[in-house]
């Protein structure tokens, strides 16, 4: 039988899922910055940007609420060290060229949006509230990174092959999303957020056309990474942390 | 300003369609990309919107370089939204531009060869948080003076652009000054972050209007057209009169001893900034100046795969629309 106890503390680990991997992506889009290859992708980038860092103060509040030891959004974002991040490994992804930037986008959206779609059904109304909101931006999310996903796959032939590099390259650390374990399976039985291979059918199917439009290959291998969400990371996460969490480590007294 | 040293073209038209466009202009009409303009005002024109249209986006770089440092998800989210303004005004202004018979890869060119140049205030680094404050403040800030009065500038398309534009540099400015107040009145180390930028940031600022131009013939002939409003020196004295007294809010001291109340002309006194090192910036040799054209120069060859994808697609989808009709 699983205990209120056990269920916060369930909902705090998917809630910092959630969050934590809002937050990563969120950061890896703003490296771009004033880099991106027209201005329209500048705006577009930070638009997206924007709206994962809005998202990431609602799941990680939400997170701090739960867990009710009177730490904020802030705290769980700038506080806590690699071994706490509970984000995807895919989203941890450096940013690579465009191409890699755009794919992991799209890998991730694909199953951001239904997951969203999902737990706007959630038994928790908290959720369910937030889910409906980021529901609308990232359903804009994934047709834009969609529709360049194609642009870009059946483009020229160095667009295509650098979207096929980017492909096979991040195809690896997709199953994460979809793999549930034993925290997964308590909120999904408690009916306060789906089970990630619940997600599987809507992903592989949406996953498919977009690849088959853009004339790209998905990997044969099935091996897939995994490890992000129970806090084992690649070393690229402590590098970014180490950007993100500075200023707060190194003046720790100081409000901003 | 943005558009620093705008030298003004020489125009051979016909002289009574001068007298005629001088006219339409003194009565306060719009010039339209349609309507006839003598050819020194059009170059004129395309090299001030280039030049401030480059400066937006050369400058989303000095904020861009603190956007993952911001210390908390609220400074990081105004940060980006701020610098996508600024992405968003290079836009509109190449979108002017583009009126005026110039396209956005051409004025690309130009910038990236240093045929045309951008504000010498981004030539300058930023190197702590509290600089995102002085940046908003003073640089947002400088830009506000001259562009409130260009939108009332007598080319149709500038002007609207700068309507759009103002509206968002008073926000850029306020959550400037928010983080210089956060700074300023926060532990010691912030407050002295805070002087420092002040101190770095004050003189770049006072440059941002470009050398004394009252005796300039070029400004005289952009006057006479409305695409100068106020003199350099009108804007720089407004400037400092309005930032005199937020310095002395925050309880920080500006970088120059000289700067005294001056009843008889309404106006604070202050030091003229060191305009060799200005010349110096405008001529390549400011402390960031390699680093920002080599940033948008990367941007520009990195990006080539991805822009010739998009046209390569598109032109795709036109042919198979066009086989299958
Ligand atoms: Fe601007
Ligand atoms: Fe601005």
């Amino acid at each position: 039988m699983t205990t209120k106890a056990d269920l916060d503390k369930a909902l705090f680990e998917g809630l910092c899922r959630l969050g934590d991997s809002t937050l990563v992506l969120g950061h890896r889009v703003s490296e771009w910055c004033g880099l991106a290859p027209v201005l329209e992708e500048d705006i577009a980038l930070a638009n997206v940007a924007l709206d994962l860092i809005g998202q990431t103060q609602l799941w990680l509040g939400l997170a701090a609420e739960v867990e009710g030891k009177g730490r904020d959004a802030d705290e769980l974002a700038f506080r806590r060290d690699v071994w706490e991040f509970r984000n995807l490994l895919l989203v941890e992804r450096p940013n690579g060229d465009f191409g890699h930037t755009l794919m992991r986008q799209f890998l991730f959206d694909a199953w951001h949006q239904p997951m969203l779609k999902a737990l706007e059904g959630s038994g928790d109304s908290r959720i369910a509230g937030i889910a409906a909101k980021a529901g609308r931006e990232v359903a804009y999310h994934l047709e834009r990174s969609a529709d360049l996903v194609i642009r870009l796959g059946d483009g020229t032939e160095e667009s295509h092959a650098r979207m096929q590099a980017a492909l096979d390259r991040l195809w690896p650390y997709t199953g994460e999303m979809m793999a549930g374990d034993s925290t997964d399976a308590a909120l999904a039985e408690a009916g306060i957020m789906a089970a990630p291979d619940s997600i599987r059918p809507v992903w592989d199917a949406l996953v498919a056309e977009v690849l088959g439009e853009a004339t790209l290959k998905a990997p044969e291998s099935t091996f897939m990474h995994k490890g992000g969400k129970q806090g084992q990371h690649s070393e690229h996460l402590g590098h970014m942390l180490a950007t993100m969490q500075w200023l707060q480590r190194a003046y720790p007294d100081a409000t901003w | 300003m943005y558009a620093q040293m705008v030298t003004s073209e020489a125009t051979n038209d016909d002289p009574a369609k001068l007298v005629a466009f001088q006219a339409r202009i003194d009565a306060g009409e719009k010039i339209e990309p349609k309507d006839w303009m003598p050819e020194g005002y059009r170059k004129t024109l395309i090299r001030q919107i280039g030049q401030h249209a480059h400066s937006e986006i050369v400058g989303q770089l000095p904020e861009g370089n603190w956007i993952t440092r911001a210390p908390t998800l609220e400074r990081k989210a105004i940060l980006l939204a701020k610098v996508q303004d600024e992405a968003g005004h290079g836009l509109y202004l190449y979108c002017a531009a583009e009126t005026l018979g110039v396209s956005r890869d051409e004025l690309t060119e130009a910038l990236l060869s240093g045929k045309m140049k951008y504000s010498s205030i981004f030539n300058y680094p930023t190197l702590t948080w509290a600089d995102m404050g002085a940046v908003g403040w003073l640089v947002d800030g400088a830009a506000i003076m001259n562009q409130v009065p260009l939108q009332r500038t007598s080319f149709g398309p500038y002007a609207r652009a700068m309507v759009r534009i103002c509206k968002e540099e008073s926000f850029h400015q306020r959550q400037g000054y928010d983080i210089m107040m956060k700074m300023a009145f926060g532990t010691p180390a912030q407050k002295a972050m805070a002087q420092d930028a002040l101190n770095r940031f004050w003189y770049p600022s006072l440059m941002m209007f470009g050398p004394s131009d009252k005796d300039s013939v070029h400004s005289a002939q952009s006057m006479a057209w409305k695409i100068k409003m106020n003199t350099n020196d009108e804007l720089r004295q407004k400037f400092v009169d309005q930032t005199v007294p937020q310095a002395e809010y925050l309880g920080l001291t500006i970088p120059d001893p000289a700067v005294k109340w001056n009843e008889d002309k309404g106006g604070y006194d202050f030091s003229e900034p060191d305009w060799s090192e200005f010349f110096e910036v405008i001529k390549g040799n400011g402390p960031c100046n390699a680093e920002r054209l080599e940033a948008r120069q990367k941007a520009w060859d990195d990006g080539a795969w991805f822009r010739d994808g998009l046209m390569a697609h598109a032109s795709k989808r036109a042919t198979a629309k066009v086989a299958a009709e």
